[in-house]
């Protein structure tokens, strides 16, 4: 099932959450929402399942229009933030209710709905645990039942306000997983919320950001992280350093930093987004960037060790004027770079926006400097 | 303990001359003011023997004061119940404007004295009163007959449920029912299986306080009764008419009897708290073993 949006829009009293959004969601494709709180991207989901309704605007699915259908007869499976199980009922109970609240005529007969129950215990794993009670339950387990009991039913459209919210890391890794096998298995439609960027970048096959009210940019997580659209997105979507500055003669400047822009015909003030893979650390500045900065932290935890550096004669624009550099173990071996030392950060590639509402004009340094090495691309 | 490990232990406002200068004082009080008084109505009650006590319950003018107080007590408590439950459901799922009001308006019945309630009842369903004198013109009487009792007592117990339920019932918040919704139940099953058993032993405690109220009320029902002993005359004011004519024993038998059913209540509420206060202590011990 495709779900359509269409000029929604939604105002709670002073306050415009959603702003002429349109929206397709491709059949049997997982897709986040994603975006800061107060982006309208639960609001949206809620619309879609008929928990809310819009002020203006219409939803459709398959192309039927279920902008006036009750959200007891859309049929779609929705898993809450805080997942709301039926706390006086038992595991096998919360399971069962879908099934058992099926006018007479559709609803499987007594025998049936408890087969499908303890297929489903099996299929989350938590057969033992039928006959306990909501708050007996961890974290996992509780959003594991909370799946179970939405799709009981067999929707064909799956919706998760933030299902991994108030999990911790560990077991949000493990559900999340678990999820993507489960949506490849059922083909379901879904539609899940995050404001988790590597969360929406990770599990889905399509990425919705939004932002005040507005959708940003709707692509494949590879495409959106490697073009995003606006400032915004660049911003949401992972670390960035910025570089704010004069572009004169085709060169960036600002206090005594300086990077040459081959091939720009811009004059007047331009940004520099660059994401930390996409920098390098030299110990002397390179012939087309003077990018003097002094070393903050080094955190060697993960599969690259992450350099925060201060800028040194110049600023930064936003992150506390931290610039952020990823390099590999095999090359922090080699450096050893430590806390205060003066690196000069060397682009490799760069995003040049100008203007106000412009898109960004890629920028490739790759020959003029050719130092080949191994390195590890996040 | 030992003296030393004690005073290591010691707190601000934690030194025992405080603590048992303070516990004295208000079981003092307590006994004073609580348990002597509840002693001297079995007392005097029962000093007549267990047969005088009989004949006292049984004078036919008592009977039917407890009838009439049982029945007020029985349409009183429903409705109540209905209400109660429809209002806090209002203003804990919904969102309107005046909301903030109702809410602050709920507890009017409990910052107005009952006899002041009385008389604006009487007031304004009174044969002389506004809507009473358009009652009249087809032969209804409200007041001083029980019509205006169960009126004025729905009134002045009108808060309990609704105070019991709002607080319960704004925490919990709706997003059971909204997933209940989702699954395709119907309201009424929503209701029934998921709302109801939320609130149930909230909705007890307040009907036992409704019904606690409503057994006891005094001074909104002797304003609108009219006192007409075996016709509008409740157990409490039956209580008071003995009293004033010297039927010092009848007036306590009547009296113990209230008392018994104070007693009673107190009982189950502790009965509703233990039970609630056990199945969370259950579900604690039981999550982290």
């Amino acid at each position: 099932m495709t779900i359509t949006v269409d000029g929604i829009n939604k105002r709670f009293g002073q306050f415009q959450a959603l702003n002429n959004v349109s929206l397709n969601i491709p059949e049997g494709k997982l897709t986040a929402l994603l975006g800061p709180s107060g982006s309208g991207k639960t609001t949206l989901l809620r619309i879609i399942a008929g928990l809310e309704s819009a002020d203006s605007g219409r939803v459709a699915f398959s192309g039927k229009d279920v902008t006036k259908l009750h959200v007891r007869d859309r049929n779609i499976g929705f898993v809450f933030q805080h997942y709301a199980l039926f706390r006086h009922m038992t595991v096998a109970q919360n399971i069962a209710f879908g099934l058992e609240s099926l006018p007479r005529k559709q609803r499987p007969p007594k025998a049936e709905i408890q087969k499908r129950v303890s297929e489903l215990l099996d299929m989350i794993q938590l057969p033992h645990l039928a006959q306990r009670f909501p708050a007996q339950l961890s974290g996992g387990q509780k959003q594991r039942v909370a799946l179970a009991r939405s799709i009981a039913t067999r929707p064909k459209i799956l919706l998760l306000d933030e299902p991994f919210g108030a999990l911790d890391a560990k077991v949000r890794k493990d559900l999340r997983r678990w999820l993507r096998n489960l949506h490849d298995e059922f083909h379901f439609t879904s539609i899940f919320v995050t404001h988790d960027q590597e969360e929406a970048l990770e599990l889905s096959d399509q990425v919705v950001v939004m932002s005040q009210g507005n959708v940003e940019q709707v692509n494949e997580p590879t495409e959106l992280y490697a073009r995003p659209d606006s400032r915004f997105v660049f911003d949401f979507l992972g670390q960035v350093n910025v570089l704010s500055g004069e572009v004169k003669h085709g060169s960036l400047n600002q206090g005594n930093a300086r990077v040459t822009l081959p091939g720009i015909q811009h004059q007047g003030s331009a940004q520099l987004y660059l994401r930390p893979h996409e920098v390098r650390l030299a110990t002397g500045p390179a012939e087309h960037a003077n990018l003097p900065l002094r070393i903050e932290a080094v955190s060697l935890i993960g599969s690259e060790v992450r350099v925060e550096l201060r800028p040194e004669g110049w600023a930064s624009e936003g992150s506390d004027n931290i610039w952020e550099v990823g390099i590999s173990h095999a090359e922090f071996n080699n450096q050893r770079p430590t806390r205060g030392d003066l690196r000069y950060a060397v682009p490799e590639v760069g995003h040049l926006f100008t203007g106000k509402d412009t898109q960004p004009v890629t920028v490739s340094w790759a020959e003029s400097e050719s130092l080949p090495r191994v390195r590890l691309i996040n | 303990m030992n003296a030393s490990q004690s005073s290591r232990h010691r707190r601000v406002g934690d030194s025992p001359a405080i603590k048992w200068l303070l516990i004295v004082t208000a079981v003092a009080v307590a006994i004073a003011l609580l348990i002597m008084p509840l002693l001297v109505i079995f007392v005097e009650a029962l000093g007549a023997g267990w047969g005088t006590l009989a004949d006292n319950l049984t004078d036919q003018y008592t009977l039917h004061a407890i009838g009439l107080t049982l029945f007020v007590a029985a349409l009183t408590v429903p409705l109540n119940l209905v209400f109660g439950t429809a209002l806090a459901w209002l203003v804990t799922r919904f969102r309107f404007p005046g909301r903030k009001l109702l809410i602050t308006l709920i507890d009017i019945p409990f910052a107005v004295s009952p006899v002041v309630a009385g008389l604006l009842y009487l007031l304004l369903y009174g044969r002389n009163g506004w809507v009473g004198s358009w009652l009249a013109d087809y032969d209804m009487q409200l007041m001083f007959s029980w019509p205006g009792i169960v009126m004025v007592t729905v009134f002045v117990t009108c808060p309990f449920v609704a105070r019991e339920l709002i607080p319960l019932m704004q925490q919990q918040g709706s997003e059971e029912e909204e997933a209940g919704v989702v699954l395709g139940a119907s309201g009424w099953r929503i209701f029934r299986t998921i709302t109801l058993p939320n609130i149930k032993w909230a909705l007890i405690y307040g009907v036992v306080l409704t019904n606690a109220r409503a057994v006891g009320e005094f001074g909104a029902v002797s304003v609108v009764s009219g006192n007409i002993r075996g016709q509008t005359n409740t157990l409490p004011l039956h209580v008071e008419l003995l009293y004033q004519d010297y039927n010092i024993v009848g007036a306590f038998a009547s009296a113990s009897l209230l008392a018994g059913i104070a007693v009673f209540t107190l009982a189950v509420k502790g009965f509703v708290e233990w039970r609630q206060t056990r199945t969370l202590n259950r579900l604690q011990t039981e999550e982290t073993a």
